[in-house]
């Protein structure tokens, strides 16, 4: 087998980066389902690792969340609240958020915000709530 | 039964095949590809592109994969893309069970088929049990 780098199954990690006490993840590739998979694993992990209380994760670039992205994301905001941290989906293009109404997926109590200020303001008031 | 309406002025786009997980989203990325070049506007790209993802899934998921037909042509003196997705695994027992939302018989949210027809403007699905599945979803452009 040859080395081809559009070959998705070279594998593509996510970089989740610490930030204060916020950890976070900007999605820039179309994930495969096993990555998406991978990604809430290596976040939840690195929650506990780093003790975080918040999490943006940034999807402003993807253009498709199908039914199984959807669930993972709402997974990972449900674990990770477990986990006394908070997840705030940053930057969802309006198509995308059109169709995963219409698909029928809704995501209760996910935070979401238009972009990372806005998202890292809600986070701190909220950890400032906590308090 | 419903009826399969036909296709006018047929052009055969690409074929694919679905054997992998990667697949799936190579596939829906060809999709989302020949729907641009259509001049699809930007929300029906992501509907259609969502639609078929799920439709991909289904494929691999239960059939283990599968072939799919990207078209583009006339449907009801309108142009269309239309996307068959063919599969040999064990079909669908009860169509009205799966089509229904919620349903899931396997490690799915159930959301595939009911979700994938509100996005598309025409949904056909026609299923052997023990000979396979045929779906086919057309957008308008």
């Amino acid at each position: 087998m040859k080395y081809d780098p559009d070959d998705l199954k070279v594998s593509k990690r996510i970089p989740i980066i610490k930030y204060g006490e916020f950890l976070i993840v900007s999605i820039q590739v179309d994930m495969h389902d096993r990555l998406a998979m991978e990604l809430q694993t290596q976040i939840l992990d690195e929650i506990t690792k780093t003790n975080a209380k918040g999490v943006l994760i940034d999807i402003s670039v993807l253009d498709t969340v199908d039914s199984y992205i959807g669930r993972m994301l709402y997974g990972m905001a449900t674990m990770a609240s477990i986990l006394d941290a908070a997840v705030v989906i940053v930057g969802m293009q309006p198509a995308v958020a059109i169709t995963l109404v219409e698909l029928g997926l809704d995501m209760p109590g996910v935070l979401t915000a238009l972009n990372i200020e806005q998202a890292s303001r809600m986070l701190k008031r909220k950890i400032k709530n906590k308090k | 039964m419903p009826q399969l309406n036909s296709i006018q002025e047929k052009v055969q786009l690409d074929v694919l095949k679905i054997e992998s997980e990667y697949d799936i989203v190579r596939a829906r990325q060809a999709v989302r590809f020949y729907a641009k070049e259509m001049n699809m506007g930007v929300v029906d790209q992501t509907r259609v592109t969502t639609a078929v993802s799920e439709l991909f899934r289904n494929m691999f998921q239960y059939a283990g994969g599968g072939e799919i037909i990207i078209e583009k042509g006339d449907f009801q003196a309108r142009a269309a893309l239309v996307v068959t997705c063919i599969d040999h695994g064990p079909g669908i027992e009860d169509i009205e069970q799966a089509m229904r939302d919620g349903y899931t018989s396997g490690s799915g949210m159930g959301y595939g088929l009911p979700g994938s027809k509100r996005l598309v403007d025409d949904f056909f699905i026609e299923s052997r049990v023990g000979e396979g599945t045929t779906v086919r979803i057309v957008k308008w452009v």
